[in-house]
């Protein structure tokens, strides 16, 4: 294959805002970041820090009342930001997917799988029923669910929490995306069930080449599926680079602080590190650095002005304005054991 | 050994899934769902027992039927040796507190948390009328929330702070056993380390015995002193913590533990740690009820039981495998097998 070198999606200081009673929600505050083609790429951080409002943004999905008020997403050069409607719902399917992390609520309860799998070839590539229910079956096949004939037949109620997320996976990809945005897919599963989503992703972009942007709080859920990451916090960007870069080397202490509080089953510590204090309400976020009321190494400084993400070696990039300090503390203590 | 805190001895709770008309017209029996099918266990006073295993294995089944909240169909559970019945009265009920998985169904959304927390204190006569106030505000001091937080409703707090008041709330009543149902499993990584912290902590101040059930693994290692691991109804290991996670017996075990995403980044192996889904427990597996996912499985997994044995470091580790002690055979991949 051979795609032109360049990222397949780019977002460039993206805002999204909530209107609400008491003011304006600023949920995502100048975001930016880049997946390339066939790359798999996590944003990461709290609940409530903005990024499942990121991705919806990107697929056109923001929910009433949130709207796009700047910045650009740009999807193989085309702002989706500005695209029409009709020109989205094209897109939508053929070159973006999305995976939902309840499959129980993003599936339709009183449909067959098998049809709700089916339904977007019919739609979207113009197949025929007997062709979209050969394909359904074929999907299913790939996902891994065990007799698929049968398995088609059957209502979401019927399949266990793992056996949904495979159909949501074969939706998703029933029509070749180029690009599957995955907000928290396994985050309502158990860790054995998890860990087998996880691989069938791995092993599905593998042989599909397609590019993943996979959303969820758990850093070490990154280290097992993705190449590049973006930690967000309070709405905004605020580390980026190689998975393997930022988990020996953070350059950002909200990173330091999501990597220490990953409690590992190889090693013992007496406390697990947190991070103390809650995120800022984001109607009226603090000026300067956001995170600077959790941060151990603030300083006065840290307090004033905005804090944009800057670049570092390595086409990485953080908003500290002192983005040594965090890789002092793990050249001190390591985050990682055993490497 | 003196009388433990808490043992429980052959508990079994069934529950009639299916029984229609037409079922008890054809006189057929209805469906029944073994969801704890014969436990043993026990908690020494000031122990953290961890209960680990997969959703539908029956670890909060046999956490609710503890508690007293169903009534075992078999079995008994026993309170420094004296059996407990589901009817208890409010001194019984007082003695274990539990602490649930989902703070945003557990508490109430029209009381403040000084109303949730005086209700209790008054009602079980906790404290004198006029020291209500006072000891609401020890309580929030004592999971890590300000006394302003008092005249908030739950809706107005994060996830965390609401599994904190959850545990205030069990704190509330003085228990002795504090039965804790996957408390972070619906919390954000960084908010489980600080509610682990906690309940490590309160441990240590009050001395509080703790049963805690979790699915994650990486979760129990830092809290508790024992794990037992659950699977489909029984106990299939027990072993104190740090033993179990050196030294896994039960291919289930190290399933579990294999499972838990890694932070080293691209570490894992292309294989599941376990493939498949939990059988259903209508209708449990022959043998051994792991052997359909086991990659150990052979003929006689398929045909006897495994009792829990003992390994060579005596009774505190136990696994109910028929290879748990013994050279295993050659492992293969178990083929995906169609449940439910």
């Amino acid at each position: 294959m051979s795609e032109p070198a360049g990222p397949l999606l780019e977002v460039r200081d993206l805002d999204v805002r909530i209107p609400i009673s008491r003011g304006t929600v600023r949920a995502v505050d100048g975001a930016s970041f880049t997946v390339g083609v066939g790359e798999a790429m996590g944003l990461v951080g709290e609940s409530g820090c903005g990024k499942s409002m990121t991705l919806r943004a990107v697929m056109g999905l923001l929910p009433r009342p949130a709207v796009i008020t700047g910045g650009q997403v740009l999807f193989e050069g085309e702002d989706l930001a500005k695209a029409r409607a009709s020109r989205l719902r094209d897109l939508r399917g053929k070159g973006i997917a999305m995976i939902f992390q309840e499959p129980m609520t993003a599936l339709n309860p009183v449909m067959k799988v098998g049809a709700q799998i089916a339904e977007a070839p019919f739609a979207h590539l113009g197949y025929g029923r007997r062709k979209s229910r050969d394909r359904a079956i074929e999907l299913m096949q790939l996902v891994g669910i065990p007799d698929p004939e049968r398995r088609s037949q059957s209502y979401p109620h019927e399949l266990s929490g793992g056996m949904r997320q495979r159909v949501m996976i074969a939706i998703a990809l029933s029509c070749e995306p180029r690009l599957i945005l995955c907000d928290e897919p396994t985050t309502a599963l158990d860790v054995t069930i998890q860990d087998q989503i996880l691989k069938l992703l791995l092993k599905l972009r593998e042989e599909l080449g397609m590019s993943i942007v996979f959303v969820t709080h758990d850093l070490a859920v990154v280290a097992q599926t993705c190449q590049s990451l973006a930690v967000m916090y309070a709405g905004q960007v605020v580390e980026i680079g190689s998975v393997h870069e930022v988990f020996h080397q953070p350059r950002h202490p909200y990173t330091l602080g999501l990597l220490r509080s990953v409690p590992d089953p190889d090693d013992v510590r007496d406390v697990l590190d947190s991070i103390p204090g809650a995120p800022p309400d984001l109607v009226s976020p603090p000026e300067g650095c956001r995170f600077a009321a959790r941060c151990t190494f603030a300083q006065d400084d840290c307090l004033e002005g905005d804090k944009p993400l800057l670049p570092l070696e390595g086409g990485r990039a953080s908003a500290c304005i002192y983005p040594d300090r965090p890789a002092e503390s793990v050249r001190e203590q390591p985050v990682i054991t055993g490497v | 050994m003196s009388e433990p805190l808490l043992a429980v001895r052959g508990l079994e709770k069934h529950f009639v899934v299916a029984d229609t008309l037409a079922r008890k017209l054809r006189r057929q029996p209805p469906d029944v769902v073994q969801a704890v099918a014969g436990v043993d266990l026990e908690v020494a006073r000031g122990e953290v027992l961890g209960l680990v295993g997969e959703s539908g294995c029956g670890k909060s089944t046999l956490g609710r039927c503890i508690v007293g909240l169903y009534q075992p169909n078999a079995g008994e559970v026993l309170w420094e040796g004296e059996p407990l019945g589901v009817r208890r009265d409010r001194a019984g009920r007082r003695r274990m507190q539990m602490v649930f998985q989902d703070p945003y169904s557990s508490l109430n959304p029209r009381m403040t948390v000084r109303q949730t927390l005086s209700e209790l204190l008054r009602v079980h006569r906790m404290v004198p009328r006029d020291r209500i106030d006072e000891r609401c505000r020890e309580l929030m001091d004592l999971v890590g929330l300000g006394a302003r937080s008092l005249d908030a409703h739950p809706r107005q707090f994060s996830g965390g702070q609401r599994q904190r008041v959850s545990i205030a709330r069990a704190l509330a009543l003085e228990p002795e056993l504090l039965v804790a149902d996957e408390p972070v499993s619906a919390l954000d990584v960084s908010v489980q380390a600080t509610v682990l912290n906690l309940l490590d902590e309160l441990r240590t101040r009050l001395g509080l015995t703790m049963l805690f059930i979790a699915h994650n693994m990486a979760v129990v290692r830092h809290v508790c002193d024992r794990v037992s691991v659950m699977y489909l109804g029984r106990i299939v290991e027990t072993a104190p913590t740090a033993e179990l996670f050196a030294n896994p017996r039960h291919p289930d075990t190290q399933g579990l533990l294999k499972a838990v995403p890694r932070l080293v980044p691209g570490r894992a192996s292309q294989a599941p740690a376990m493939v498949g889904d939990p059988p259903s427990p209508i209708n449990p597996p022959s043998g051994c009820r792991f052997h359909p996912r086991c990659p150990l499985a052979q003929q006689i997994c398929h045909e006897v039981d495994p009792a829990l044995a003992a390994g060579p470091a005596g009774e505190v580790h136990e696994a109910a495998c028929h290879f748990a002690w013994t050279a295993p055979p050659a492992s293969h991949q178990p083929e995906v097998v169609e449940t439910g």
